[in-house]
């Protein structure tokens, strides 16, 4: 089988590229990471690649936001490439500070405020895929990976229309670990191919990652999740 | 012109600010707004302000005034202090086009409530602006901007010492903040006096930087005479430095690829691969400016493992604390409160170390009056590199390469600084020692580094003494000649003592051969960092630097290194109480454990770890905070790459109160501690290493000496008997406070052991809770009556209660027969028995796995000993019926004590405790 190539996107900052990178192979991706000084001079690398990740991590420090540095460069030097690659339905993914990124580029809806814990979190969620639009949730099982952040907290002016667009893609089952609106963890656009959440899916791809999973109580991989977005990707 | 932008709903900040002014004692402050606000030095017209606006203001979140306001207090940022905000602020500005202007960030405060206007600039002083870094205004504040435009003072003095006499020189080292005794001024004075010429005043500062204490350890390399309490000789002690060395000489352990040399201890437990491990400490910079100080401790010890040639993979940290209900007014003249320490030291490690993109993985925190005015902060760093050759080192006509960060004023003279004791005027007169980091350009360079092996001869990090120390330890032996005004500075302006002393972070200096210098070039471009060639090394054994055509130092490198004269130091040697103790009374068992439970130094830390991101990488295999609820503390921690079977646990040991009464027995409970942390995950006890973390009170005085020593020996004598070698380790002396009283205030003796060992099997470890019913809990190992610096004695006072645990004769056998029970499957739980003994692990285990459990037979026929004893070398273990009668046929010392069930209760003989309870008293949600 073919393995669609994916193009990891790293900003000075960003920390779970190799991450990412890990589970995209797991998953049957030939991941490769790009560097944003890379895509800025050559923004033609997209044009090869079925999928796009935006990697989590702390683009410019998390200077003036979360993410907003990063979505600046995105907007005014390739903006016209990034709505093209989605414009031709090809999968994209932003993980944490790769969500912050795209709601603060237009292209996924609402934004990300400070959690209401006030601080940085880092602990285990448990995800589950309402029924949406969205080619990365489609069919999932519930997931459990790491949330690792401190501007989680997700806003939007009319979260009940966002859900019967089908834009929900998934919610924190069980806690809501930072105040999210109507618990939402991760937003798709109106399409359905772009995927933006906070959790990190990718830290939980084998087994023995589960904090329980020694007591026999480990739910479901996050590795799912990438295989579907993988599976779109190749079958598109 | 300025922007103010404030949160829609209530500021994140705005409820930690309430409480640190409530702890502070302003209880009628009923709320505190908190704005950003950023500052232009020049006018923007129209149709850029709006555009401004839309790039600094997110219309969901927040709202934007350019409006000046006329209330409230405002703070900004001191000349000279980086302001990574502000630079952001230009790079946005140029990435959407707008006009370069400078820009300088500061935060708008509004007090409500009926506060004075006395009160209003006590909270200003004390909560809001950190004087170190920062100055208050009522508003609205003028912003200091950079001067772009500033022209540096080439000058350099020189320094008159040749013919001074012993109290010249003194003065002359206190006005200039030397921190030289009159021994090494007469050594300074004595070569001036050969070379024929004054020295100038860069030369000196970096021989007071590179004698410092702590770069040079002049105490652990002394040669210490012992002395009876009357002052009678009653013999020599090996300089403690050796005796360290000499230990890990005849442990001789095969695995050890370097250790006591250079920036880190090197391991190898797989064939190809090395870890490099060491630990630091950071506890000056952290007491005056605890965000900025914890920050740079962690980016250091970062820094340290590069400069090994390692790549860096996870972070530790240790904290000790004043108690944080300390109240306002016992609160020492010119000291932050202890809450504001805490809450600054833990967001500073918390920073560095999520930006950075690196698991903080294993902790303490502590907390004792002892630490009120002096806070401790260790930082440990592990990184992963595939065995190669060993570096060459700088090889004549390799240049001198400095990469990463620019140079600015930070942290000017901080090795001098911290080897200094602290006073009511040290936050003021130590400003320029304050350091800030930068943990995304320190990634960018780690980044950088990955791709540059085979380009570089030598390597080490920029720490303490900046460049003077780098290059000069580099140059040892083979030379240098660096011009420092090829420096890419922050700003322009300083002069040539400043850039060449200078402690700005995130920089290392390489040897690179020219032939490589373009390649390495490339790859710093790739990933934009900066990377400049300061000079060359040169092969003729003399370190000199230049300003342009200037010379300004020119220094024999053996004289640099090998020139200071051996420090002679006297040591009285404790005399602790080592006799038989009958154990205390303890009235009600049930009411001690659950205040056991909620004292600080052993209520959980969850609040703490949580601010760290211990899940990047994907290869914490145990984390910190494990169980049913993930709310138990795990004994250690087990890292293991994701395409790995195997991996390496990290356990601490720390006891301070123990170190108070015996600090040779605290030495060997604190290396149990250690050994047995990382025992009870699954690693193998044949292959661990130690680091050493010395934190102690000024060593001129005999009796703090004899206690450091005793505590060395102790060191020493415990990794033989655990075959366990020290690799690396450092010492932080003149942790003391000298109060306006005229009173001298020590650190308690604080050793912090950091084991690391081999885990063969990383699907093969073992966490503290409990898994089911009916299995079977054991005890291993013997309890005695050790209550000196108990936390049972720490909780009543009650003093002479016993010893502190005694040494284990042979602890080897039963760490070994345990390993083998945990890799063959046969152990379901395990947990280390520390503060508070028995009953407190019992509880854990309980609270960790929300199960009960029933205790039938107590191991002491005592039963305050059996409960709340704190001897070493004991676990509790659960196993399953079916692998009761191996494990005690196998593991020596083992005694069954009771059973798993789930009743919801913990049951001793007599008496018995909900784990509901437990719980409560354990994470402080009891009402």
């Amino acid at each position: 089988m073919t393995r669609p190539q994916a193009i990891v996107l790293a900003a000075p900052g960003t920390n779970r590229d190799h991450d990412v990178s890990f589970a995209l192979g797991l998953a049957g991706a030939e991941p490769r990471i790009v560097l944003l000084a890379e895509l800025l001079a050559n923004p033609a690398v997209l044009r090869d690649a079925q999928m796009l990740v935006v990697a989590g991590g702390f683009s410019y420090a998390d200077a003036l936001g979360a993410g907003r540095m990063w979505s600046l460069e995105l907007a005014h030097n390739v903006g016209d490439a990034l709505t093209g690659f989605v414009a031709e339905g090809k999968p994209v993914i932003g993980i944490c500070n790769g969500f912050q990124v795209l709601t603060r580029t237009g292209l996924l809806p609402g934004a990300l405020g400070h959690n209401q814990s006030g601080s940085f979190q880092c602990e285990w969620v448990r995800l589950e895929a309402p029924a949406s639009r969205c080619v990365w949730t489609r069919d999932l099982p519930s997931l459990e990976c790491p949330i690792a952040h401190g501007e989680g907290r997700y806003v939007h002016p009319d979260p009940d229309a966002l859900a019967a667009a089908g834009q929900v893609a998934l919610r924190y089952e069980g806690h809501n670990p930072n105040g999210s609106l109507d618990d939402i963890a991760g937003v798709c656009d109106e399409s359905g191919v772009v995927l933006g959440l906070m959790p990190h899916p990718e830290n939980h791809v084998l087994p023995r990652q589960h904090p329980r999973r020694a007591r026999g109580t480990a739910g479901g991989l996050g590795l799912t999740l990438f295989e579907r977005g993988v599976a779109y990707a190749r079958e598109r | 012109m300025r922007l103010t932008i404030r949160s829609k709903g209530e500021d994140p900040r705005a409820g930690a600010l309430l409480a640190d002014a409530h702890a502070l004692g302003l209880t009628h402050v009923t709320a505190i707004d908190v704005a950003d606000v950023v500052f232009f030095a020049d006018e923007l017209h129209g149709d850029h302000v709006a555009e401004l606006e839309t790039v600094l203001v997110d219309p969901l979140l927040q709202t934007g005034s350019w409006s000046v306001p006329l209330e409230g207090i405002e703070t900004s940022l001191l000349p000279g202090v980086t302001d990574p905000a502000a630079t952001a602020v230009q790079l946005a500005m140029a990435t959407v086009g707008l006009p370069d202007v400078p820009v300088a960030t500061g935060k708008h405060y509004v007090v409500h409530g009926p506060v004075s206007a006395v009160e209003q600039q006590s909270l200003a002083r004390r909560l809001l602006a950190n004087q170190v870094i920062e100055r208050w205004a009522h508003a609205p504040i003028e912003p200091h901007f950079i001067d772009a435009h500033a022209t540096a003072d080439r000058t350099v003095d020189h320094v008159a010492i040749r013919d001074l006499d012993d109290d010249a020189l003194m003065a002359l080292s206190r006005e200039r903040g030397l921190s030289l005794d009159l021994a090494e001024l007469h050594a300074i004075a004595e070569h001036y006096r050969g070379v024929g010429r004054e020295p100038t005043d860069v030369e000196l500062e970096t021989l007071a930087q590179t004698w410092s204490e702590h770069c040079s350890h002049k105490t652990f390399r002394a040669r210490i005479t012992a002395v009876d309490d009357d002052g009678t000789e009653v013999g020599e002690i090996t300089p403690l430095l050796r005796q360290l060395r000499d230990s890990t000489d005849a442990i001789n352990a095969p695995y050890v690829v370097s250790s006591f040399v250079g920036n880190a201890g090197i391991v190898s437990w797989v064939p190809g691969i090395t870890l490099a491990v060491k630990a630091e400490t950071h506890n000056h910079p952290s007491a005056i400016e605890p965000f900025g100080g914890s920050n740079t401790g962690v980016g250091g010890v970062i820094r340290d493992v590069m400069g090994a040639a390692h790549h860096p993979i996870a972070v530790t940290d240790i904290l000790c604390f004043g108690p944080t209900d300390l109240p306002a007014d016992q609160l020492p003249e010119g000291v932050l409160h202890p809450r504001l320490i805490e809450s600054g030291v833990i967001a500073g490690v918390a920073d560095y170390g999520n930006k950075i993109g690196l698991p903080n993985i294993a902790g303490a925190v502590l907390y004792d009056p002892g630490y009120v005015a002096n806070p401790l902060v260790y930082a440990g760093c592990i990184g992963v590199a595939s065995a190669a050759e060993p570096l060459p080192g700088p090889q004549p006509g390799d240049l001198v390469v400095v990469m990463g960060g620019r140079t600015g004023r930070d942290g000017l003279r901080g090795a001098t600084f911290s080897s200094a004791t602290m006073d009511a005027t040290t936050g003021d007169v130590a400003g320029a020692s304050v350091q800030i980091g930068d943990p995304i350009v320190e990634k960018l360079v780690i980044d950088a580094m990955a791709e540059c092996h085979g380009l570089y001869t030598a390597v080490t990090d920029c720490g303490a003494g900046g460049l003077s120390s780098a290059v000069g330890e580099m140059a040892e032996g083979v030379g240098a000649e660096v011009d420092v005004t090829l420096a890419p500075l922050k700003y322009p302006g300083l002069r040539p003592w400043e850039i060449w002393l200078s402690e700005a972070q995130e920089r290392m200096v390489f040897a690179v051969p020219p032939a490589q210098w373009p390649a390495m070039l490339a790859v710093c471009a790739r990933h934009g960092v900066e990377a400049t060639s300061l000079g060359t090394f040169t092969g003729d054994g003399v370190l000199r630097v230049r300003a342009g055509d200037l010379n300004v130092l020119e220094l024999d490198t053996h004289f640099l290194h090998d020139g200071r004269p051996q420090r002679s130091m006297v040591a009285t040697l404790p005399h602790p109480f080592r006799g038989l103790g009958t154990p205390p009374i303890c009235a009600d068992p049930a009411a001690t454990l659950r205040e056991l439970l909620a004292h600080p130094n052993i209520a959980s830390k969850e609040r703490v770890v949580r601010r760290y991101d211990h899940e990047i990488r994907g290869a914490t295999v145990v984390r910190p905070l494990v169980g049913a609820e993930h709310d138990g503390h795990a004994d250690g921690v087990v890292v293991a790459e994701p395409s790995d079977t195997h991996g390496f646990a990290v356990g601490i040991g720390v006891n301070p109160w123990f170190g108070l009464h015996d600090p040779e027995r605290m030495a060997h409970a604190v290396v149990d501690e250690a050994v047995r942390n990382v025992v009870a995950v699954g690693a193998d006890p044949d292959r661990a290493v130690l680091l050493d973390n010395f934190s102690w009170g000024d060593p001129r005085r005999p009796s703090t000496l004899g206690e450091l020593a005793m505590a060395v020996q102790g060191c020493c004598h415990a990794a033989h008997r655990y075959g366990a070698p020290f690799v690396s380790g450092k010492d932080s002396l003149n942790n003391e406070y000298l109060g306006s009283d005229g009173q001298r205030h020590a650190v308690p003796p604080t050793l912090v052991i950091t084991a690391m060992a081999h885990v063969p099997d990383a699907d093969c470890t073992v966490t503290p809770d409990l898994r089911a019913a009916g299995n079977v809990l054991l005890q291993v190992g013997h309890t005695s009556v050790d209550f000196a610096g108990s936390h049972f004695e720490l909780l009543y006072g009650t003093e002479g209660h016993g010893t502190v645990p005694a040494p284990l004769l042979d602890p080897l056998t039963r760490y070994r027969a345990l390993h083998v029970a945990i890799r063959e499957g046969r152990v379901q739980s395990c947990h280390d028995l520390s503060e508070g003994g028995l009953a407190v692990a019992v509880a854990e285990m309980a609270i960790a796995g929300r199960l009960g459990v029933r205790i039938g037979s107590l191991p002491h026929a005592n039963p305050t000993a059996a409960l709340f004893s704190e001897t070493n070398g004991r676990f509790v273990v659960e196993v399953t019926p079916a692998d009761l009668e191996w494990f005690v046929q196998n593991v020596p010392d083992t005694s069954v004590i009771g059973t798993v069930t789930d009743d919801g209760m913990v049951t001793f003989p007599g008496w018995s405790v909900s784990v509901a309870d437990l719980v409560d008293a354990f994470t402080g949600s009891a009402s």
